[in-house]
């Protein structure tokens, strides 16, 4: 169980040694990386059977040590991850943009991959707070890994936002801590009973806005479009899947063991609303592939929070299928458009254009992830829309339930956007052509052939969300048995503390 | 002395909060470290009364100091100290590329700036091509 964070780490500090043969560091990057995989897979199993599993570090009593605890929504959201990890390193290496030939892109890779797992896998709060830092500080790395100037200063909000994020973590730990005395997610859910409810909600809320910040919800998620573009493709494409997702983890962590509410939560649902609709209004305003891309992660998180917010064994069951289906898309997505940019070398919209014809390949990858993210059936975005709408009408919150409908539109229109700037037309007759294009057009420089090693992967990721269509059933009984122990804390609790 | 570390944690962050804002990026990074001392003195303060040191092995007599926060704010002060390094290269390096220490616009501010100036009267449509590359190519 302490597999998928303690080999990363190791693999980082040989491949840090090997730092001279690329050759070397890919190779262990990709092997550590898929033992990973193999582990996270055969702990979703191995939980799903014989309910949570605890590892207790240093053999200490669990008050006292660290623990990690490997529930379903853990183990679910670590294989997924672990999978988009493993298809972003084939990328990264076949893509030239990426500079993973760069010294320390492998063993910060790495160090990210553990960073992540930890977050996940962590019973406790500082430990989490420990975990984020690992995985935010290899961000960091990565953001500014070209050190272009334009980087550089994206990189610098949003360090520091994450910092300031982190510092009211650390705020809060040490408030929960001199309220109950103890930093244990299992030892809190016991003793937060216990504390005058006012502090209780004043740390709930606490919370709320620390993760809300990381899993960027509306109002607090202005740093993402800002410096998420800015980055070489795979690498936007491994934050767009798993950063703020971490987050959302994160939330729905505290949201449900910690501080669990009785019916909908009114502040919360206003969140999701708002965090969808400012979304996807971003996304239609921008011209830009990545930043239409980076907006409409916002959207999303909204959904995945609308989900929690209703606080009911549908709308979390719901919200983890989104998740689940949320990470392979928009990672993908992301990875579509590094092949756009490496095709063509912008990702400006005004200066695309007819890419159907030139590479018909691209343009059905696209295709059926945009749609999926859109929510158009058959693919996996519509199933885990449709568990949502049911589970908000369940609720009864219709207002909600409209706004989300209304968002997928948007999310549709700004997708066909893309798509019509993109795929059809011709680039040198749009309105925004360059001034120079008065003349004969200049001769297009040939575009350069598309790695087989950043194809693969992207393939392979769209299979996947097809497979997520296909399996749907299983996938969503899953999801519906992690819902359940989310709302009955009481095997966890007890699983941790025995 | 807990009143007297409360306060302190609080000037501690109310100084950092105050850097926090300013526009130039050594202010931020100084902010930022002042506001992880405040949380490691917050967490130092959440232990409770201070006692003997909790040595194991030892004969611990009367109160005790709670080790855990002791530990925490050891683990946090590692990751502050290691994340301030980060930051001061990359303030080192926007001063390379720029030579300037301010904070700059980002894209979005600086386009609808020359928007403002360029075409007070004229819809979005006045967005001149090439600005989302601004400063890109260095």
């Amino acid at each position: 169980m302490t597999l998928p964070i303690v080999l990363p780490l190791l693999a980082a500090g040989l491949s840090m040694v090997l730092h001279r043969r690329l050759t070397a560091q890919r190779l262990l990057s990709v092997l550590t990386v898929t033992a990973v995989l193999a582990a996270a897979g055969t702990l979703t199993v191995l939980v799903d059977r014989r309910g949570p599993q605890v590892a207790r570090m240093g053999a200490w009593p669990a008050d006292i040590g660290i623990t990690l605890v490997a529930d379903r929504l853990a183990t679910i959201v670590l294989a997924v991850s672990a999978a988009m990890v493993l298809a972003v390193l084939v990328y990264a290496i076949g893509s030239p943009a990426a500079r993973d030939d760069a010294r320390h892109f492998h063993p910060v890779y790495l160090v990210l991959t553990a960073g992540v797992a930890i977050s996940f896998l962590t019973g406790d709060l500082f430990n989490l707070f420990v975990g984020f830092e690992v995985m935010l500080t290899a961000s960091y790395v990565l953001i500014t890994l070209g050190g272009s100037r334009e980087q550089v200063r994206a990189a610098m909000s949003y360090v520091v936002i994450s910092l300031v994020a982190s510092m009211l973590f650390l705020t809060a730990v040490a408030f929960t801590y001199a309220a109950t005395g103890t930093v244990n997610l299992a030892d809190l859910a016991l003793r937060l009973d216990a504390i005058d409810p006012e502090v209780r909600r004043a740390l709930g809320l606490l919370f709320l806005v620390v993760f809300g910040i990381k899993a960027a919800i509306f109002p607090l998620f202005f740093w993402l479009p800002d410096s998420y573009p800015t980055a070489p493709a795979p690498v936007t494409a491994i934050f767009a899947g798993l950063l703020t997702k971490v987050g959302v983890y994160a939330i729905i962590r505290t949201q449900t063991l910690l501080f669990p509410s009785s019916g909908a939560s009114r502040l919360l649902l206003f969140v999701a609303a708002a965090t969808m609709l400012i979304g996807v209004l971003g996304a239609i305003a921008q011209n830009d592939v990545k930043r239409i891309l980076s907006f409409h992660i916002v959207s999303q998180i909204g959904y995945m929070v609308f989900g929690l917010a209703l606080f009911s064994l549908a709308g979390l069951a719901a919200t983890i299928f989104y998740i689940a289906h949320h990470i392979v898309v928009k990672t993908t997505l992301f990875l579509v458009a590094g092949l756009i940019e490496h095709r063509e070398g912008t990702g400006a919209l005004d200066r695309l254009g007819g890419l159907l014809r030139r590479t018909p390949l691209i343009a059905g990858l696209f295709l059926v992830t945009g749609l999926s993210l859109a929510g158009i059936p058959p693919f996996s975005g519509f199933i885990a829309k449709l568990a949502l709408v049911q589970a908000g009408v369940d609720a009864g919150t219709y207002a909600v339930v409209a706004v989300s409908l209304v968002v997928s539109l948007l999310t549709l229109y700004s997708i066909t956007k893309i798509w019509a700037g993109v795929f059809w037309g011709d680039p040198e007759v749009g309105p925004f052509a360059p001034a120079s294009a008065g003349g004969p057009a200049p001769a297009r420089p040939a575009a350069p052939p598309l790695p087989l090693l950043m194809v693969l992967p992207t393939i392979a990721l769209v299979a996947v969300s097809v497979a997520i269509v296909v399996a749907a059933s299983p996938l969503w009984g899953l999801s519906e048995r992690a819902a359940a122990d989310l709302l009955n804390t009481v095997p966890y609790v007890e699983a941790v503390l025995r | 002395m807990i009143v007297a570390l409360a306060v302190l944690a609080g000037l501690l962050y109310a100084c950092g909060v105050y850097l926090l804002l300013q526009r130039t990026l050594t202010r931020i990074i100084i902010g930022l470290v002042l506001l992880g001392h405040g949380a490691n003195v917050l967490l130092l303060v959440a232990g409770g009364r201070s006692g003997a040191a909790p040595f194991g092995g030892a004969e611990l007599v009367g109160r005790v100091s709670d080790p855990l926060p002791q530990a925490l704010a050891l683990t946090a002060m590692v990751i502050t100290f290691g994340v301030t390094a980060l930051l001061l290269t990359l303030a080192y390096r926007s001063w390379q590329l720029t030579a300037d220490d301010e904070v700059e616009d980002d894209i979005e501010d600086r386009r609808l700036a020359r928007l403002a100036e360029l075409a007070p009267d004229r819809g979005p449509t006045g967005v001149p091509v090439g600005d989302e590359t601004d400063g890109v190519t260095v």
